[in-house]
Parts: C-alpha cells; structure tokens; sequence
C-alpha cells in the first residue's frame, strides 16, 4: 500500500525573487534523493509562499526493494588474521559465514548479507537532512546561538520548522535543532497560533482555512483578478505586469489587492516616472484611463484582509506613493533648471573606462561620428539633419549627471529626452536622446528617426571599437561591455534604413579619434589633432603616424592593438560573426551566408545581404539546383586532374565539339553579364546570367567527354570547366553550398 | 482609539518594551555619525562570543539630505532607534511586532510586510541579510541578520533592528510634513525643536564648511587612527574611523569629491573601520577566549 508525504520546511520571509525557483529545487533535490535511495513513488508537488516551502510526494512505497548480496572471502584454511578482516569488513561472525568448495578442492568463505528493504520514513528522513543541507539557495545565513561557528546550517533567512508526515505518521527527524512535528503556523496575523496538520491530504485546506494560500499559482491568479477588478470599478484599466503579479504573490499569503489614488498635479511629472516609482520602489500595478493616459491611480497588494476593508492600508499606501511622487517632482522640476549644455562639464569627471577616457570623451568621439554618418551615409544633402546629429550626440550623455537618473538609472536616456525637449531642442534631437541606447535586445524597438539612428550606431559603433582598440574584445561566454548585443543593434539599424558603408571604417575613425585623445591628453578630436600635429612624429595625415601614435599609447599603458588595420580587421570579423548568427536565427542559410562571406573584403552590409537573399532564392530554383549541380562536378573533375591554368590556347586552331562550342558561346556571353551585374549591385541579374549556363553545362557533359586521350582536347575542356567554376564563384563561392 | 504616542512618549515605550526584554538602554553615542550601525555598541560589539543586547536611540547625520526645512521628509539630521541582539533570538520577528503593538500599531488594520533588503555597508565591510519591514507601503524598520562586520564573520550573529523614529511617528501621528510631529504632549512640535537646526545644517553643509578644513580633519582622523591601533586602543581608533566617516560625508555634500576618487575615499574609511574592527578582536581574543574556550576568530 502506498502513502502521501508532506514536507513543510517554514522559515522566515523567503524572498519573494527567490521563491519560484527554491520550489523547483526542493521537488527536483527530492525526486533526486528518493531515486538515488530507491524509493519508489508516483509523482511529486512543491509550493512556495512566503514564509514556507513546501512538498507533497504522492504515491510513496512501504519501503525500498530488498536485495540480497554475497561476497567471497579467504579460504577456509586461511590463517585467522585474514578471516577476522573478513568478519570486520562484512559485520558478519564465523558462524554466520558459509562454506564454498571453490572445484579445485578448496573450502572458500562467503559472506551472504541480505539487504532488506528500508521502511519509507528513514528514507523520507534521510532524504529531508540532504536537502536542507545540499539547498542551493542564492545567498544564505547564519543565525541565532548555533551561529557561534561558521560551519551552523546556512538557509535563506532562520529556519523555523519542520512538517513531515507520512500518511499521519511523523517522520521523525532533526536538522541543526529543528525537529520535525505536525504542527506549522497560518497567517502571520490572522491566525498567528499553532496548527495541526493530520496528512498531505488536509494540508492545503487547513492552511487556506487559516488564511494561508500555498499555491503561488493560486495566487497569482487571485492578484492578477482583484487588481483588474479593482481597476475597472474605478473605470480604469489595469496596465499588466507579469514581474509584479509573481513579486507580490511572492509577499503575500492571503493577498488582498487594493485600488489608491494619489493627487492628479503629479501627472505633470513624464509617465515613466510615476510607473518605474510604483513599480520598483513599492511593487505597485497602476493604471490607464479610457483615453489611455497614465490615470492617477494604482494597485497596491496587501496580505491582510483588515477589519476595516483596507480603508487604513490605503490611506497609508497613498500618503507613501505621495512622498515618493513628490521626490520624483523636486529632482524633475530641479533638473529642469540646468540646461543639458551645462551639465555635460561635469561628465569629465565620469570615467568611461580606465584605459578609454572619460564619458566626455566619448561624447566627442560619438558627435564626429555620428556626424560624418549623417552627411555621408544617412543625408548626405542635408546638412541642418548633420549639425541635429552633432547636437544630440553633444547633449545625449548629460541626463546621467541629473538627479533623476541617479535616482533611476533605468530612465537614462528618457530622461534626456524630456529635459532636451522642454529646453527647446528640436524634436529629432530630443528622440535622439531618447532613443541611443536602443534597441536594447533583439525585441526591443529601432531608433526613431534619422538622428537618432546617426547617434545610437555612432555611440555602440565606438563602444565596439574602443573596447576592441584596448584589447578588451567578447571571448567566450564573455561580454561585460555587452558589445554582441551593439554589434547586433547596429546591423538590425543598418539594414532597417538601407545604410551603405563600411562598418569597418567608422569603427576604425572612432579608435582614431580615441588615439588622438589619450596621446594629445585633448578632449576635442580636432584640438587634438591640432596638439599633436607639430610633435614627433609629425601629425599630417592617417595610416602610419597613427600607428605610431597608438605605439605611443601602448607604450604608457599596454594592452591595445598594434595597428589600426588590425582594429578593422578585428571589427570586420566580429560583424561577419554577428551578421551570421543573426541571419541564421532569421532563417537565412547558414551556408549561403558562408558562400557570400568567402568571397572576402565585404563590410557593406546591407550590399553583403542583397547577394545572401538573391542566391538564397536561386539555389532553390530548379536552374539553382542544375547548376550548383554541374558546378560541383566541374569542380570535383578539376580538384581530380589537379588541373592548373596552362598556356592559353587559341580558339581558331580548335575544332570544338558543338556543345563544347556552346558552352563557350554562352561563357562568353554570361560573363560580362555576370560581372556588370555585380558591378551594379543587381544580384538578380547576375544569377540570371548564371541560369544561362545550366542548358549549355548540362549538355555539355551529356555530349563531352572531358577527360579526352587528346592531351589538348583535355586540356582545352578543363579549361573550360575552370571558366565555369570562376564565372559562378565571382557572384559567390558556391563550394561552401550544401547540396 | 487611544491618542497617538508623542514623539518622545514614543521612544520612551521602545524604551520600557526592549529594557523589559532585557536590553541595556544607552544613551547615544558623542559623535556625529551616519547611521546607529556605527555605534561602537553595534559594530564593535557584533564581534565576538560574548552575548549583548542593547538599545539606544542614535542621531544621525547625512549631510547630502538636508533640504533646508523644506521637504517634509527629508532631513540632514534625523533620529534612529537601534536594537542589537547577539546571539539573534530564535523570536527575533515576534519580538519586534510586540514592539510595534507597544507603540500603537494595530495589525488588524495595517498590513506589515517583511520584504527583502540585504543590508551591506561598504564603509564597515559590512554585510547581513534580512529584510525592510513595510507598514502600508512604508519603509519603517531595518531587520538585518548580520553576516559579517569590518570583513570578520559574526560568530554568533546578531541581530539587528533599526527604526526610522521619524517616519514611524509621522505614521502613528498621521501627519504629512515631520515638522508637524508632536514632540511632547504639551504642544511642542518637531519643527519647534529642529526646524531652525535643519535650515542652518542643511546651508553649512552645502554652502559654508571650509572645505580645506574638512580635507584636513580627514587626513588628521586618518593619521589618529593609525596613532591609536599602533598603541593598541582599538576604541579610540574606532572614534577615528567615525569621524573620517563623518568628514568625508560633508565633503560630498560640499561636492568636491569627484567620481572617481569616490571609490578611494570610501576604501580608506573602510580600512580605518576594518583595522579597528580587527585590532579589537585581537585585543579582546585572550578575555573571549578565556569565557569561551571553543570560540576562534
């Protein structure tokens, strides 16, 4: 006959991050023990609240399978030294042992032990002292007088007590001072007094009678309701947010959601504000009025249902939001008071990084290069749209000096935005500043906007190469300066709004004016290359004398790059690498990107993709197929005969066979084609010219024998198949194609 | 209902309730700090084998918080009630509801909640765990289990209570500005008592202390310490390392310390705090160890 087991481990207020996981731990840690122990049992259960963990296994087995075991030992003539170790190692006396002949007319000793099953409950208890003390929670504590040595148990906050019943027996066991009992308390002030728990089958029940609800499931789903319900009896909608319903289920075990109000002149302070202050510092839902404005309203969950139907907690919960609200205001009206240009002064006194300057140097870096972006690549007509970006990038970084964003760093950037714009700035500028840090992830939004495009790809473009210039590159799992998700930023822009350049070459601007910087000790790039322009060497233009600089550099502190090539190098790579990984996830083909990468030197990546997606869509065209097909046999026959371009023969002393004569005609014909095409960037056109080959090459090997006894006929018709590989690996290497 | 208790009736009931749990009721410490925690009756006395259970009320100074009087929750200068218990009583949270229960909060109506805040303190090489007590939303107590203090394991751990007096009266009192508070039952308010102070602080920490004379005491605080540990008074070292505290908060305050000297001034408070810390120890090893032979360090 099988049982149920509970298992309430109740502690201290667990906090509330930590709870969803430690209840998959603790489930996970015990079907792991009774496996290991083998204990058989149908299924397992595990809850989480507050101030308890808990563990119903359903099904449990009387006890483990008995075994039986035998072991040989000495022979029965054995001198007694070697029969008593025996006896030691097995527990056995003599008389226990028996006799064995072993065939050769040898009495040899056997121990016989039989294992029998091990009843349920020490398993159960074994099983409870493993886990308590193998929990991996986040971070743990000592407590209380056992604390006296570092080595007392370690659990989240101080454990309090211990259920474990098996059926309606208690599984007796003791873990650093806890004994195990049947009785466990309810709520914290609903019902403070002791409860006695009969099984796992009136656990839950008895607890939810006494104001506990265990299943954070549960009640979650309660808050997710209460708080929607509560909003709509105001006419207001609940904004959801999943992070908040599994926060405050997660301090709460009887939770009572609320609706607050708090004084609508606060909404002259930005939305975002008001909802990461509710948010974050008091776990807060709030609300959208019909016209899906921020309502002032929000939602707070109390884990108490007050005699006076929350008409206090309320009261309470308004007058704290009140104080916060009114501390957003005092930094928001006060950081209005300076203007972004007087601020950013004081970002030189903020290191960006030890080896790369300060945050203002930075902003240097960043308004030349999201300038040059904007009047070469973005607009290059438009020279009102380059002065906006050199603006905006100016004042992009001056909103991390303001109170606000001390208080919230989350809002950099928004924050930025709103004091820009309520200073006059233009409204690209303002988006500008709002939007240089997108895209955040792979879902979060692009940029808005030209400037804002200008300066989000200038400020992660410099990241990549300052980082990249000083030896600090991704490795591995590895990206403290989180330059994957830039570099990726940066291509999902590039091919959002078409932009043709070189991703290499801004990069490579960046780490130069970052040069100029760190050797002239001047923050402006031009001041710079004034300072340095009479020193040794002197400084009249690029290439060398920058390397030489940058040796400079290296020279007071190591660890950068040797060269500026090396650094455009290392930028192309790591784009190729980023634009694989983000074109496979988009389902493009691995190989085809492989088949345009090879062909080498390409950072224009909106010109790389347009090659990418063109082959992409002939390769699966039955011409495609053909030709990859007649490709690779023309390949595999030249890598066969080790063929390697001879004296090249002359056309009119040859009698070509007619299929060999059309293949050459329509050679002819397709390789300019093929080759103008690319030229002009119309990769369509160039895989047309290519599908004129498939007709011609497919007969060709019909009709042909390539490998002629005629050492000039073969050698011609090699030839031949040469001008087909490298007419078809001019638009892309079709050797890295599968298939 | 019973009329709301006083500030001061207030901090005289924390009194009684934690002197009848078997406290020593101090008075507060002779200088000017940040925060109770730097009670030499906390931080010193979290070390150690020996049992210690103590409250007092600690002013507190935080120079970049003066607001001139005007915002009415915001203070240079503010009050907190501080109760340590070492070892941590196995009744820790239960005792600290009776003392909200003494001083009038009814959780019938109110909703308490202990929500997560590991305490560190990066000046003391600090560190525990434990949570920010909430009433209705509000932030009224700091419960900390401490972990370790000036980079020593507490063994045993204490446990620590910190009371906002300010905020928890404003919420008995039901009052929205602070200098509203009823000081006394006789009518004084506590904007009769600190407004004045809280106008003059808040411009002598922003606008007028001499700035030279701030480095200065700095550098001297930080030469005393090491004055003190080389001749083996950890206490007064200790004094030393609060007040380099102190000085460097008006600095900042002051605004000349920039970001990135930040960092540095707080790691040499940190090991004037430390080197206390460890000179204390040691002193005391031979009489802990003498009581309690098992303990080690």
């Amino acid at each position: 006959m099988t049982e149920d087991f509970l298992l309430e481990l109740r502690s201290e207020e667990i906090p509330a991050r930590m709870q969803e996981k430690a209840r998959a731990d603790l489930a996970a840690l015990f079907e792991a023990r009774l496996n290991a122990l083998n204990l058989p049992f149908e299924s397992i259960e595990s809850y989480a609240t507050p101030r308890r963990l808990a563990l119903i296994v359903r099904g449990v087995a009387e006890m483990t399978a008995a075994a039986s075991e035998e072991r040989k030992g000495p022979r029965a003539d054995a001198p007694a030294q070697a029969i008593e170790g025996f006896l030691r190692s097995t527990g056995l006396t003599r008389e226990q042992l028996v006799e064995r002949d072993d065939g050769k007319g040898n009495k040899v000793l056997f121990a016989v032990i039989d294992r029998p099953g091990i009843v349920a409950g020490s398993v159960l208890a074994s099983a409870i002292s493993h886990v308590i003390t193998a929990f991996p929670w986040p971070k743990s504590m000592r407590w209380g007088a056992a604390s006296e040595t570092t080595e007392s148990l370690r659990w989240v906050r101080p454990l309090q007590g211990i259920i474990a019943l098996l059926g309606d027996k208690l599984v007796p066991v003791e873990v650093a001072g806890v004994k195990s009992a049947s009785v466990t308390v309810g709520h914290r002030f609903h019902h403070p007094g002791g409860i006695t728990i009969g099984s796992a089958a009136d656990y839950i029940e008895k607890l939810r009678a006494c104001h506990v609800i265990v299943d954070g499931a549960e009640r979650r789903a309660i808050i997710a309701v209460g708080a929607k319900l509560a909003a709509q009896k105001a006419g207001l909608t609940l904004i959801e947010d999943e992070g908040l319903l599994f926060e405050n289920a997660g301090l709460t075990e009887w939770p009572m959601p609320l609706l607050g109000r708090f004084d609508e002149a606060f909404l002259d302070v930005p939305p975002e504000v008001i909802q990461l202050t509710a948010r974050v510092n008091q776990k807060y839902f709030v609300c959208r009025d019909s016209a899906g404005k921020l309502a002032n309203a929000f939602v707070c969950v109390a884990n108490i249902d007050a005699a006076d139907g929350g008409e206090k907690i309320v009261e309470g919960n308004q007058k704290v939001l009140a104080a916060r609200l009114s501390d957003a205001r005092f930094f928001y009206e006060t950081d209005l008071k300076t203007r972004l240009e007087d601020l950013t002064p004081k970002l030189e006194k903020i290191v960006f990084h030890e080896k790369l300057g300060t945050v203002a140097d930075k902003v240097a870096r960043v308004g030349m290069a999201a300038h040059s972006l904007m009047g070469h690549v973005i607009a290059p007509e438009d020279d009102a749209l380059s002065a906006e970006a050199a603006q905006a990038a100016a004042l992009s970084k001056a909103d991390l000096v303001t109170g606000m964003v001390g208080e919230f760093p989350e809002l950099q950037g928004l924050m930025g935005s709103y004091y820009a714009g309520a200073q006059g700035a233009s409204a690209n500028v303002a988006l500008a500043i709002r939007d240089q840090y997108k895209p955040a992830g792979q879902s979060d939004a692009l940029p808005e906007g030209p400037v804002a495009v200008a300066v989000s790809i200038a400020d992660k473009l410099d990241s990549i190469a300052s980082f990249f210039l000083a030896g600090m590159p991704p490795s591995g799992s590895r990206d403290p300066f989180a330059l994957r998700r830039a570099a990726l930023g940066v291509i999902r822009m590039i091919i959002a709004n078409n932009l043709r350049f070189s991703v290499s070459a801004l990069a490579g601007n960046c780490a130069e004016s970052l040069v100029l910087q760190l050797a002239s000790g001047e923050r402006d790039v031009h001041a710079a290359a004034e300072a340095l322009r009479g020193s040794s060497p002197p400084l009249t233009g690029h290439g060398a004398r920058l390397d030489a600089l940058l040796a400079g550099v290296n020279a007071k502190q190591g660890g950068y790059l040797a060269s500026f090539e090396e650094l455009r190098g290392a930028v192309r790579d790591f784009f190729a690498d980023r634009l694989k990984v983000q074109q496979k996830e988009a389902g493009v083909r691995h190989d085809l990107i492989d088949a345009v990468f090879a062909l080498g030197g390409e950072d224009d990546l909106v010109r790389l993709l347009a090659r990418v997606k063109a082959l992409q869509s002939f390769v699966t065209s039955e011409d495609g197929r053909n030709l990859l097909a007649g490709y690779k046999r023309a390949a595999n026959i030249l890598k066969k005969e080790s063929w390697a371009p001879g004296e090249v023969a002359d056309n009119e002393i040859y009698e070509a066979e007619p299929a060999e004569a059309a293949l050459r005609e329509a050679l002819d014909a397709a390789e300019p084609k093929a080759e103008a095409a690319v030229e002009a960037e119309d990769y369509e056109a160039a895989m047309a010219a290519l599908a004129s080959l498939r007709a011609p090459i497919d007969t060709f090997f019909d009709d042909v024998t390539v490998v002629d006894p005629d050492e000039f006929k073969r050698e011609m018709r090699l030839g031949l198949l040469a001008r087909i590989r490298d007419a078809v690996n001019n638009v892309a290497d079709f050797s890295k194609i599968e298939g | 209902m019973a009329e709301p208790l006083s500030f001061q009736r207030m901090i005289l009931t924390l009194h009684d309730y934690w002197a009848e749990k078997g406290c020593v009721i101090l008075q507060p410490y002779d200088m000017r700090m940040g925060a109770g925690t730097f009670h030499p009756a906390t931080t010193l006395r979290a070390l150690g084998p020996e049992p210690w259970n103590a409250a007092f009320v600690q002013p507190c100074r935080r120079p970049t918080d003066g607001r001139y009087g005007e915002n009415p929750n915001r203070l240079q200068h503010y009050y907190q009630y501080q109760v340590i218990l070492k070892p941590s009583p196995p009744d820790l949270q239960n005792l600290y509801l009776g003392s909200l229960a003494a001083i009038g909060i009814d959780f019938t109506r109110h909703d308490i909640r202990f929500v997560e805040d590991d305490w560190e303190s990066p000046t003391l090489g600090a560190w525990g765990l434990g949570w920010e007590v909430w009433c209705d939303g509000m932030e009224v107590t700091q419960f900390t289990y401490f972990q370790q203090m000036g980079g020593f394991d507490c063994k045993p751990v204490a446990g620590e209570l910190t009371y906002g007096l300010e905020r928890l009266a404003m919420y008995i009192q039901n009052k929205d500005s602070v200098y509203d508070l009823a000081f006394n039952d006789q009518g004084v308010t506590y904007g009769d008592v600190f407004l004045e102070n809280e106008k003059q602080m808040s411009k002598y920490n922003f606008e007028v202390a001499d700035t030279e004379t701030l480095f200065e005491g700095f550098r001297k605080a930080v030469a005393e310490c090491e004055n003190c540990l080389n001749n083996n008074v950890p206490i007064a070292a200790y004094e030393q390392a609060i007040e380099a505290s102190h000085l460097f908060n008006l600095l900042q305050a002051r605004g000349v310390i920039s970001v990135a000297e930040r960092q540095a001034y707080i790691g040499r408070v940190r090991d004037l705090a430390k080197g206390s810390c460890e000179a204390w120890i040691q002193h005391m090893t031979p009489s802990w160890q003498a009581k309690y032979p098992e303990w080690t360090i």
